[in-house]
């Protein structure tokens, strides 16, 4: 949340979601990140998103690694488990939370540099297990609790404050999710809320990885000019040719659905995923085809955002793996241990 | 440090019946694992103690490997250290195998070639047999007959040592009870060797076996199959793991134990019967991974383990850091492979002791579990689970190469069916209702533990963890006292939890000024050296270690000796240090036996040791 200290008793009746809780349920403690941090919009889209999903907050857990975006899962959903672990870390935890409870919604909470470089390996091999979660990077393109190195999403030129421009390469999340097989990409602004909370529905509702790379600006170490991760080079380069709505389960579908809707998506609990406006001939379905769009706005120094790819028929972990409905923690000690004759028995081998 | 001169036990003792060595020198990956293995399984079944040790090389195929298997009346079943009979199959170690004999041995050789004549010794029995040659006809598929000609000595060495041909017969069918083909050929394989032993040889020759009773019950297994046994047994059902040798059949094993103990009927959708998991056995991209998915699945509330090696530990150190700070419950084994660094991963070595003592940065301690064969794997194991849920920390069970790949007869397992888990303090609903506000770092119990809760339960039991600074309602901190106050209390929790630790085993005797200490996989030549200086009048006490943080028992039998002599398989002494550390002794107390070059230590080396110490 941005740092204004909450009224004790609200204005005017806060309205309630389906849970009858108001938008208060969904926040944290205060932020302690710089004002006009990007990652303090992207809280206050997750805090909405959340509440009008009406999602319990004992059911949601919150994990990150390290870095200012990592601070972040205490300022949501303070009724919710949080877990800000070690920088890079967030995936295997995740993946071993939910291995064992899978009844959670996970969120996740990274960094550029958290996920990019020394949780590189951790971020990719989350997206081969197709781990359900929502896997959020808030990219800034530095580090900034370290004050302001080049991350690994700094692009080519991009300047730093002092002036120096970055000459390596970047590792664009979005490309590499695509190339790796992730079931659910998307880029977002966090200076662009309406679209954010939308995709952050679809995220918590898709059945797998949900990739959101949100462009989310340091105010303090690379907002200015020279810079390509600030707000006002994002908001010159964002390519918005793509515009989704989620549209719950309670909503009957054909009668609120525009027929001018070009690609509709039923998502795992029945809600829909409608695409108003996409690039001529664009399925978002196809992987092929949102490579080459991101690869040709990529050269054109074009910012594409919105859902550019969902898959909701992949195979999750636990697909994969084939666990039992059941979460693991939820079995009782009779249903695990084989017991003395079982034990018995077993060691004839060993005779 | 000690230097170390081995004496030559002098002349064989003939016969010897129950109590001798044997080496099987082969070349890696040519199959010899199958005949040596029925030999040692055929022993077993006779009833006469054994063990088998296979000195591996890293490697899949073409270098040496060799089998010792040591037959020994008496339970003494530790590394020998001379042998009485050399299967010399691999031409590029002759030379050297020939040298491992005793005088008056025998040496059993393929005669399809000739030995070369620095092969030979004028005091050793040379046991020629043309195995290739025998094989040549019977066995015209090139492949097959290097498989069979292993087949082939061991039913010459069946018959030289007179293994019980019933119990050898049985074996191979229980072995090959699908595969009727391969049964056959295995069994005219044996039986070529057996007769032409049997016709060209004096059989059996003075060192043979004789049907005894020294195996009731006993079972024969190796530790990492009874580490994940103990596992299963405990209710984990989360294991995460990347492969390394040796700790890589502990999972492989959990996998295996867990498709036959917990898969369950599931109706789908569609009306279709499936199988459906009652675990999950992830394989993590690397070992920070497998313990961050331990973390994760054990802050979730399942019982969660890891499995690795030297290498793997030091990879998971800045986890395990997290685990204790944040007082997640985890369990690590730690297979001990010789270090530093690759270092030589198919051999033993009980070097990680500090490293996980104290594994992390900043001020951490761990408690740390020492088996001393596969039983105590399985013990422990099932222990170490328990033992983190009560502490709410990580447990690190400190297993090694020998003990986990090596097949060794121990007692067989017992289970108590009245055993609940002790999943520590986890807050219920109930619980939590009660209480005006919960914290997640207060209220300790007398043990130093505070309550923790699970997520998906409860919004009130909502906290976070964290590996920041944090005070003792949980929040983050940056304040000297209110960041002491949780530091604190763990080094009392971390103390408090010697009273739950195995208790050392100590066997005492008239009074002697000297005893050894030792842990794990050191007991069985420690316990053969006693009795061999006991033999030469000179008693000796014995403590073996099982846990860390160490109770005063250990403690009390330090300061209750002149002098102890710490035996361990690790260059700098780490468990005598460990034990000046936390104990605060006098380091003239404690004097050091150290073998470390990678080989199971065996009991003439620690005799020495200590005669050495003792002279000077
Ligand atoms: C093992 C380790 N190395 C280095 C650090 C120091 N560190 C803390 S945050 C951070 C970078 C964070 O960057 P990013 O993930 O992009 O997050 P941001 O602060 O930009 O939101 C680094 C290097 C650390 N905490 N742990
Ligand atoms: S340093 Fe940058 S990323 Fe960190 S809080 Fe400040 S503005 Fe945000
Ligand atoms: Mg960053």
């Amino acid at each position: 949340m941005p740092s204004i200290r909450k009224p004790i008793i609200p204005l005017a009746p806060l309205p309630r979601n389906d849970l009858g809780l108001t938008i208060r349920a969904y926040e944290g403690s205060m932020s302690t990140l710089c004002a006009g941090c990007g990652h303090d919009s992207i809280t206050a889209a997750i805090v909405r998103a959340f509440y009008e999903l009406s999602l319990p907050p004992e059911r949601i857990a919150k994990l990150s690694g390290i870095g200012c975006s990592s601070k972040t899962p205490t300022y949501f959903v303070s009724g919710a488990h949080g877990f800000n672990s070690v920088h890079g870390r967030m995936p295997p935890i995740v993946t071993g939370a939910n291995a064992a409870n899978r009844s959670s919604i996970y969120i996740g909470i990274s960094g550029d540099g958290d996920s990019l470089s020394i949780g590189a390996g951790h971020f990719v091999h989350a997206i081969r297990r197709n781990l359900n979660m929502v896997y959020l990077i808030e990219n800034n393109g530095v580090y900034g609790l370290t004050k302001g190195q080049f991350s690994a999403t700094a692009d080519i030129g991009s300047a730093s404050k002092k002036g120096k421009a970055n000459e390596t390469p970047p590792i664009d999340p979005v490309s590499l999710a695509l190339s790796l097989g992730a079931s659910f990409v998307a880029r977002s602004f966090s200076g662009d809320k309406a679209q954010l909370v939308p995709i952050l529905k679809a995220a918590v509702e898709h059945k797998g990885f949900s990739m959101i790379d949100v462009i989310s600006p340091c105010v303090q170490f690379n907002n200015h000019p020279g810079s390509t991760k600030s707000y006002h080079y994002v908001r010159e380069h964002e390519l918005r040719e793509i515009e989704q709505e989620y549209l719950p389960p309670s909503i009957e579908i054909t009668a609120n659905m525009s027929v001018d809707d070009l690609v509709k998506v039923r998502m795992h609990d029945g809600s829909v995923l409608a695409f108003r406006s996409l690039p001529n001939g664009y399925d978002p379905r196809d992987r092929e085809a949102a490579i080459s769009y991101v690869a040709a706005a990529r050269k054109a120094n074009e910012i594409p955002t919105g859902i550019l790819y969902i898959d909701e028929d992949a195979a999750d972990l636990h697909d994969l793996a084939g666990t039992t409905e059941t979460p693991l923690v939820d079995l009782e000690f009779d249903q695990l241990c084989p017991g003395s004759a079982e034990l018995i028995r077993f060691q004839e081998a060993f005779r | 440090m000690t230097v170390l001169n081995r004496q030559s036990k002098g002349e064989l003792k003939n016969p010897k019946v129950n109590n001798f060595a044997m080496r099987f020198a082969n070349v890696n990956g040519t199959g010899s694992a199958s005949a040596n293995n029925l030999i040692l399984k055929a022993i077993f079944r006779m009833g006469v103690p054994v063990s088998g040790k296979n000195l591996f090389p890293s490697n899949i195929q073409g270098l040496p490997t060799w089998y010792e298997i040591r037959v020994n009346e008496n339970g003494h079943t530790a590394r020998a250290a001379e042998f009485d009979l050399v299967i010399a199959m691999n031409g590029q170690t002759y030379v050297e195998d020939v040298q491992t004999l005793k005088e008056g041995g025998y040496l059993l050789f393929d005669s399809s070639w000739q030995l070369p004549p620095e092969a030979t010794r004028q005091d050793v029995m040379p046991i020629g047999i043309p195995l290739s040659a025998l094989c040549t006809n019977p066995f015209p598929e090139p492949r097959e007959r290097v498989l069979l000609r292993n087949i082939a000595y061991a039913g010459a060495v069946s018959a030289l040592i007179d293994l019980d041909q019933d119990i050898v017969s049985t074996l191979l069918d229980e072995t090959f009870s699908r595969n009727p083909k391969l049964r056959s050929s295995n069994r005219l394989a044996l039986q070529i060797g057996y007769e032409y032993a049997k016709e060209n040889f004096d059989c059996p020759l003075p060192i043979h076996l004789e049907t005894s009773n020294g195996n009731a019950g006993k079972i024969m297994v190796d530790g990492n199959t009874l580490t994940a046994l103990g596992a299963l047994y405990a209710g984990a059902t989360v294991a995460a793991w990347y492969p390394i040798t040796p700790a890589t059949s502990v999972a492989e094993n959990f996998l295996k134990l867990c498709e036959r103990y917990r898969t369950v009927e599931f109706t789908d959708a569609d009306g279709e019967n499936e199988t459906r998991n009652n675990f999950a056995v992830l394989q993590a991209e690397d070992e920070m991974a497998a313990l961050g998915m331990v973390l994760g699945a054990s802050w979730a509330g399942a019982r969660a383990f890891t499995s690795t090696s030297g290498p793997g530990i030091s990879l998971m150190n800045e986890i395990i850091g997290l685990a204790y700070y944040s007082e997640i419950p985890a369990v690590i084994i730690d297979v001990q492979r010789t270090g530093p660094s690759t270092g030589m991963p198919t051999r033993v070595q009980q070097a990680d002791l500090l490293t996980c003592a104290y594994a992390s940065h900043g001020d951490t301690k761990h408690l740390l579990l020492f088996p001393a064969d596969p039983h105590e794997c399985f013990t422990l194991t099932a222990k170490a689970f328990d033992l983190a849920d009560h502490f709410q920390t990580p447990v690190i069970v400190l297993s090694d190469l020998d003990i986990g790949m090596n097949d060794w007869v121990v007692p067989e397992l017992v289970w108590d069916d009245n055993y609940r888990w002790d999943r520590g303090r986890i807050l219920s609903s109930k619980e939590l209702a009660e209480l005006p506000k919960f914290l997640r770092y207060s209220d300790p119990d007398a043990d130093f533990v505070t309550s923790r809760t699970l997520p998906g339960k409860d919004s009130k039991g909502a906290f976070f963890t964290r590996g920041s600074g944090h005070d003792s309602q949980g929040g983050y901190t940056e304040q000297p006292e209110a960041y002491q106050a949780v530091v604190d209390r763990l080094a009392q929790k971390h103390q408090a939890a010697s009273h739950m630790m195995p208790e050392p085993v100590i066997r005492l005797g008239e009074g002697s000024p000297f005893g050894i200490i030792t842990l794990g996989s050191c007991e069985a030549a420690v316990l053969e050296a006693i009795e061999e200086l006991e033999g030469d009048g000179f008693g000796i006490d014995y403590l073996r270690v099982r846990g860390f943080p160490f109770q005063k028992s250990i403690e009390d039998f330090i300061q209750n000796h002149e002098c102890c002599i710490v035996v361990e398989q690790n260059r700098d002494a780490q468990l005598r240090s460990l034990l000046l550390l936390e104990l605060g002794i006098d380091p003239t107390l404690l004097k050091s036996v150290l073998s470390y070059g990678g080989f199971p230590i065996n009991s003439d080396f620690v005799v020495d040791g200590i005669r050495e110490i003792l002279k000077g």
